[in-house]
Order: C-alpha cells, then structure tokens, then sequence
C-alpha cells in the first residue's frame, strides 16, 4: 500500500508529564534541557526498601485539575487521560456549547501499560482489612485497563468507539496507529488519541527492579536516564498522558480547524521472541519502520528524524539505533526524549509522538540529556547538548514494548 | 442514638463527600436518583459509610426501597 487515501491531521494535542502540566510547558522544558527525573515521593518509599529510590513523577498533581468528586471515581491513570484530553480538546477548538463534531462521528482510542494497579493494590487493602463491605463499588471501573480510554469518552461524549490498545510500552504509539484506521475506515471524523500511564508504586518499582531494567542511579537523579550513553544502566519510571486529536483533513478544513502536522503513516509489527528482551537482529522493529515508511506513501530516506525508544537500557538503545540504520539508513538525525521525560511507559508513545510532530512544526529537536560519551555501537547522530534546529519533512517516533511489541509512527510537515 | 434532624445532616454530609451534592440541597424529600442524581455506585458507597456512621445494616434490598433521602433517614432511625 503506498499512500493513504484519507488524509489524517492532528489538530490538537495535551499532555501532562513529569516536565510539566500542559504539552506547552512540557515542550519548553524539553528544549531548555531539563529533567523530569527526581527522589520518589511517597508512602511506599518508606514501607519497602526498594533499591531504586529515583523516579519521574508528575510535575502537576491531576487532583490540583479535576474536581475532587470526578477524581475519586478515578485511578489515577484515568484522571491524567482525562487532564491530557481536556486540554486537547480545547485546543482543537472542539469545545464550547455547539458540538463541533458529531458523537457518532467521535471516537476515542487510549492505550495504557499497567493501568489501574494502584487502585488494585488499595482495594485489596480495604478487602484485606475490612471486608467485602469496604471495597469500592468502582474498584472495576478504576483498574480496567480500558478505564483511561471509557474516562475519556465519557468526558467528551464519544460514541462512535473506544478502544484501548494495551502494549506495554507501546500502547501509547499504537492508540495512534489504531486511530489512523478508524479514519481511513471511515468509521469516524475525529479520534482522542493517545496513551495514560500512572504506577509508580511499590510493586512496580519492585517488579522493574527484578527484571534488573531500572537504574539505580539514586545519588544523580538528573543524570540517571542516558539513552546512547556508556554510562547507561537502565530507565527511569515515569508517569503522565499525551494526547492527539486525529482528523480527516476535509473535516478539519470543513470546520476551520488549525492543523499542526499530519499522521502519515504506522507500522506495527511483532518479534514472537522474548517476553521482555528484543529480538537482537532487530528485525521486528526495522519491519515496524519500514511498514510506516511505506503506509505514509515515502521512502526510507525521506525520514530525516527519529524520536526513539531508547529507554537508556544496556540493550536496548543499541539494538534500536541498529534497526533504524538498517530500515532507513544513516540519513536520520536521532533524540531520545526519555532522558529528560523518563519512561512513561503506555503514554511514552503518545508523548514522544507529539514531541516529534512538534519537532517537525517547530524545526527543533531536543537533545538527548546525558550523553557525555555515545555508545561506540550507535554510528547515528544523536542531538545532544543543545537542541538542534532543522527542517523536517518527515520524522518518526518509535515505540517498543514488553511482549515483543513494535510500533513506528511517521508525521510528516503540513 | 441520633434523632432524625442528626440523621438527616449526617446523611447530608456523607451525600457530599461521595457525590458532591452542597449537603444543603440533600432534603428529606429529594430522590437520590432523580433529583440528586446519584447513580447506582455511589448509592452503594453512601449505604457503607451510612452503615458506619450510623451503626446500622443497610441489606441490599433494602437500599433499593430507600428512594428519598427522607427514606433513609427514616430507615436509619428504626434500625440504629
């Protein structure tokens, strides 16, 4: 296939993350180079001694947004989809008291990682200490991981679907790839989009710590996340949401909409290798770039820009920055917005998927933070330093997840 | 044992804390799912915290029989 035939923009977008509230105080940190990583605060670090105590947690608390009563009906990955969409929403122009879309027409398409654990965890509490009679009638509703996606719809009244893609650390990327054909099936004229994730807690950070893919750089929070860097030691769990309102370009002219950057093309692939490490080849994640390269009607060399993955692993980071040469050649100039975001695992894609539009919109890519001496098996131009200024006509984000998912999305200039 | 002006206030309170209705809108004679607007979830959660504060058993058949706010507190008064 090579071409799409319906074009699909983005109109607007929000997020909330460990840089900032909103995407623009997010976007501004990013290019001023600061990190989002810091100590953990919270009861857990107290009650368990886990070996890493660094973590990169929201900058604004969503109960500081939402009304207290909305909020203790939702987990907290819910209440940050619902911040990230209603910033978005505004910002497409889409709110007001006239529909400007028709919810027969809107759908609505949030990925997350792990979702409601936290509420899980609190509930078994209640269960354990008090009985059934504790429990929280919404126990459920908080801790399906299609909660941030139903929190969503019910916020902007979306009838026309909702999905929740669940990837690991891919979902976020995939909530995009599945909301571009949704508009190419023609089964609506605007998708919410996007991934939420918040569950930076005891078991989490214990669960990572045993699969020895956390640093523990707990002395230089700062300096902890190091994607292509020697001194990389694994990535730093974050939290928060992104999202994107996806349109088809002839609704969003029809309607006056500002377009920011186009959703060109997706690819989506699987490695059927190892429940956590990636295939070694990197076969799986060149096909996924490949497949978007080819949805988005381009070629490989036309990509000049990739926001990787790259999570700051030992093997990770390497084997991406293999992939990319081999699908799409030396040409791209690479970032790896986790250094300063952390890992945001199912919102990563969806975050780092607005990063690169906007990099593409602006013409400026964020440096990569912290590294002081690239990794001899990365034979790409990394940004590092000071972000650096250019004109892209198209760039990537990738996506990679536990489970062997692989998900590369193109965005290309308007 | 509270009298039914205690019930009623605690009630009101609980209304608030669950459901954000201004426990001054929470009157004997409003219906929690029609006038208050209260849905099935937060219903259960108001039973527990009232089954708390009040000492009393609200069995699930009988919250489905209390439709007022006034209906609780009725019911809370007998059963306290």
């Amino acid at each position: 296939m090579t071409g799409a035939p319906v074009e699909v923009v983005v109109t607007g977008y929000g997020a909330t993350t460990p840089l900032g509230g909103d995407a623009a105080s997010t976007w501004e940190a990013l290019l001023a180079g600061k990190s989002g990583v810091a100590t953990t605060q919270g009861a857990f670090t107290e009650r368990f001694d886990l070996p890493v105590k660094i973590s990169a947690q929201l900058a604004v608390e969503p109960t500081d947004v939402i009304a207290r009563v909305q909020a203790r009906r939702m987990d907290r990955c819910e209440q940050v989809a619902v911040v990230a969409a209603r910033e978005a929403w505004a910002h497409a122009g889409l709110d007001g008291d006239e529909p400007k879309v028709e919810p027969e027409r809107l759908a609505v398409c949030v990925g997350t990682g792990i979702g409601g654990a936290v509420t899980l965890l609190d509930q078994d509490d209640l269960l354990e200490s008090g009985g059934v009679r504790k429990v929280s009638p919404l126990t459920v509703p908080m801790l399906m991981p299609n909660g941030p996606a139903a929190v969503v719809s019910l916020e902007l009244g979306a009838r026309a679907g909702t999905h929740a893609p669940v990837s690991a650390c891919a979902s976020g990327a995939e909530a995009l790839a599945w909301a571009y054909r949704l508009l190419q099936d023609g089964d609506a004229d605007v998708v919410i989009a996007g991934g939420a994730e918040a569950c930076i807690t005891g078991i989490t950070v214990a669960g990572f710590v045993q699969s020895r893919t956390l640093s523990r750089r707990n002395d230089d929070p700062e300096r902890a996340s190091r994607p292509f860097d020697t001194g990389r030691d694994g990535f730093v769990l974050g939290e928060g949401a992104g999202i994107l309102v996806l349109e088809r370009a002839e609704f969003a002219r029809a309607r006056g909409a500002t377009v920011h950057g186009r959703l060109a093309g997706y690819g989506l692939t699987s490695d059927g290798y190892h429940i956590t490490g990636p295939d070694p080849s990197g076969a799986g994640q060149s096909r996924a770039m490949l497949k978007a390269v080819q949805t988005a009607g381009l070629e490989p060399s036309d990509i000049t820009h990739v926001n990787c993955h790259a999570t700051s692993t030992v093997a990770g980071d390497v084997g991406e920055a293999a992939a990319v040469r081999k699908a799409l050649g030396d040409q791209p100039v690479l970032t790896a917005p986790k250094s300063a975001l952390g890992h945001l695992v199912g919102a990563a894609g969806a975050v780092e998927s607005l990063v690169t539009m906007l990099s593409i919109r602006d013409g400026i890519v964020p440096a990569t933070l912290n590294l002081d001496e690239l990794d001899p098996g990365v034979s790409l131009d990394v940004v590092r330093g000071e972000p650096r200024k250019m004109d892209i006509d198209a760039a990537m984000n990738n996506s990679f997840g536990f489970g062997g998912h692989n998900a590369s999305v193109v965005f290309t200039k308007v | 044992m509270a009298d039914n002006a205690e019930i009623l206030s605690g009630l009101a309170e609980i209304v608030e804390e669950v459901a954000g209705i201004d426990a001054g809108d929470v009157a004997a004679e409003k219906s929690f799912v029609d006038d208050l607007d209260i849905d099935s979830l937060s219903m259960v959660e108001i039973a527990v915290q009232a089954e708390d504060k009040f000492g009393v058993k609200i069995p699930d058949e009988q919250l489905a029989e209390l439709k007022t706010v006034g209906d609780a507190v009725d019911y809370i008064a007998k059963n306290q």
